[in-house]
């Protein structure tokens, strides 16, 4: 395809026109993702997450800039929510990094979340693909790690980094949420605020209670990303951690069970579509469930029917 | 599923950005993806940033007064990055009389203060190529 050669050849244009039909399912989406597919598996993959707030944009393109001074070309995919209530989305993360616009050794592009079942970590792997195939060395995806499918996506990284500030009322919080056993590595960003140092204890507490990080420890930075203080040591931590990884045989680990949740995904999303289309959308299964409100019928035997009939 | 995505941007030294924020608001709400790039910008950022975010619209907010110089120059920076299907919509204390220079200079259309944001919701609605 020509879209696909062009990409390959470095075009930003094509590249751009690529993850915008990816991301609205155009007809052709598939064919380039196909083609694209051999020309992946090259790019390091990292995976940022954080409350909002906590400077993850700012993080990134200090991150970018340090990279790019490192000889490595950068991607970045940057995904902000999707309003449930308008279907339109405010995707502020490039604000702070318009500085990166005049380096064509880095690529942001700035995804909503869209209302999707699931389908955003498909379309994130995607638009992250094709940026590897454009010969990005390192692919940055930053996500806020309130839902699932976000936290997901930063799962399926090869590092996997959690952004945190201290401050945020109850320390306990963010160990609530959840999103501090995802972390490779963990940055304390505006670690000049109070409070910096009991948390740093306090993610240090939880990380001694979890029995799975013994050959890995997760290395805590400190850094003030507005002021780009920091930033080299959390480089530093995300090179020992790919060299971990490598030396322990963990990235092939990783990097297969990322294709095995792309391809479950992507099987998943088939049959729910084909179950939408030929089952939900039709005037029988209307019937069905008008069957179900009187109770003439009940619905275990009438779904083992239809996965019968469905999945033959 | 298609999305119509804007770019709202602030090229030039102004700091100005309340109406560019409002605007953003009411497109986000109007079922828009608002890609907010803030203020202080060049034309250059301005025209990558809608390259790489592969954007519908670019919406220029302007209060200094040098939107005859700096409009223009977005408008040809796109051209050149071969996005030549982009709508480029201008907002801010714009003087009538430059208005049709402007729409010459390839701005589709300009909105100044008073503008209801519902008239740039049904303008985009209207123009943007689907």
């Amino acid at each position: 395809m020509e879209i696909v050669e062009r990409l390959l050849n470095h075009s930003r244009l094509a590249l751009s026109k690529a993850i915008t039909a990816v991301e609205n399912e155009y007809d052709d989406a598939v064919k380039i993702m196909t083609e694209i597919y051999p020309h992946t598996g090259n790019a390091y993959v990292l995976g940022i997450t954080g409350p909002p707030g906590a400077g993850k944009s700012t993080l990134t393109d200090g991150l970018a800039k340090e990279y790019r001074k490192r000889g490595k070309t950068v991607g970045i995919v940057a995904i902000d929510p999707t309003s449930p209530y308008s279907g339109g989305a405010i995707l502020g993360d490039r604000i702070r990094m318009m500085d990166l616009m005049s380096d064509e050794g880095i690529f942001v592009r700035s995804m909503a979340t869209r209302g999707s079942l699931g389908g955003l970590s498909q379309k994130t792997g995607d638009a992250v693909k094709l940026m590897d195939a454009f010969g990005m060395d390192v692919i940055i995806v930053e996500t806020v790690g309130v839902g699932q499918s976000e936290v997901d996506i930063v799962k399926t990284a090869d590092t996997s980094m959690v952004v945190v500030i201290p401050g945020m009322g109850d320390d306990i919080q963010a160990i609530k949420a959840g999103i501090l056993e995802i972390g490779d590595l963990f940055t304390i960003n505006k670690a000049d605020r109070e409070g910096t140092d009991k948390l740093n204890i306090e993610i240090e507490m939880m990380l001694e209670l979890n029995p799975e990080r013994v050959a890995w420890r997760p290395p805590i930075n400190r850094t003030i990303a507005s002021k780009g203080i920091g930033i080299e040591a959390v480089i530093d931590s995300i090179e020992a951690h790919k060299n971990y990884l490598i030396e322990s045989g963990r990235l092939a680990e990783i990097r297969r069970a990322r294709i095995k949740n792309e391809v479950t995904a992507m099987l998943n999303d088939r049959v729910n579509r084909y179950i939408d289309k030929n089952v939900v959308e039709t005037p029988e299964f209307e019937e069905t469930v008008r069957k179900l409100q009187t109770r003439e019928i009940e619905p275990y035997s009438v779904v083992d029917k239809i996965v019968g009939n469905v999945l033959k | 599923m298609a999305n119509i995505r804007v770019l709202v941007a602030k090229p030039g030294l102004d700091g100005h950005d309340r109406g560019a924020k409002v605007v953003a608001r009411a497109l986000r709400d109007a079922g828009f993806e608002v890609i907010y790039t803030g203020i202080r910008l060049t034309p250059e950022q301005i025209a990558e940033a809608a390259l790489q975010d592969d954007v519908n619209v670019v919406a220029l907010s302007l209060l200094s007064g040098a939107h005859n110089t700096l409009f223009p120059k977005v408008v040809e920076l796109l051209k050149e990055k071969g996005l030549t299907d982009v709508l480029v919509i201008g907002g801010g204390v714009i003087p009538a009389a430059d208005i049709p220079g402007l729409k010459a200079a390839g701005i589709k259309e300009v909105f100044t203060p008073g503008t209801p944001t519902s008239d740039i919701v049904k303008f985009i609605n209207e123009n943007v190529k689907a």
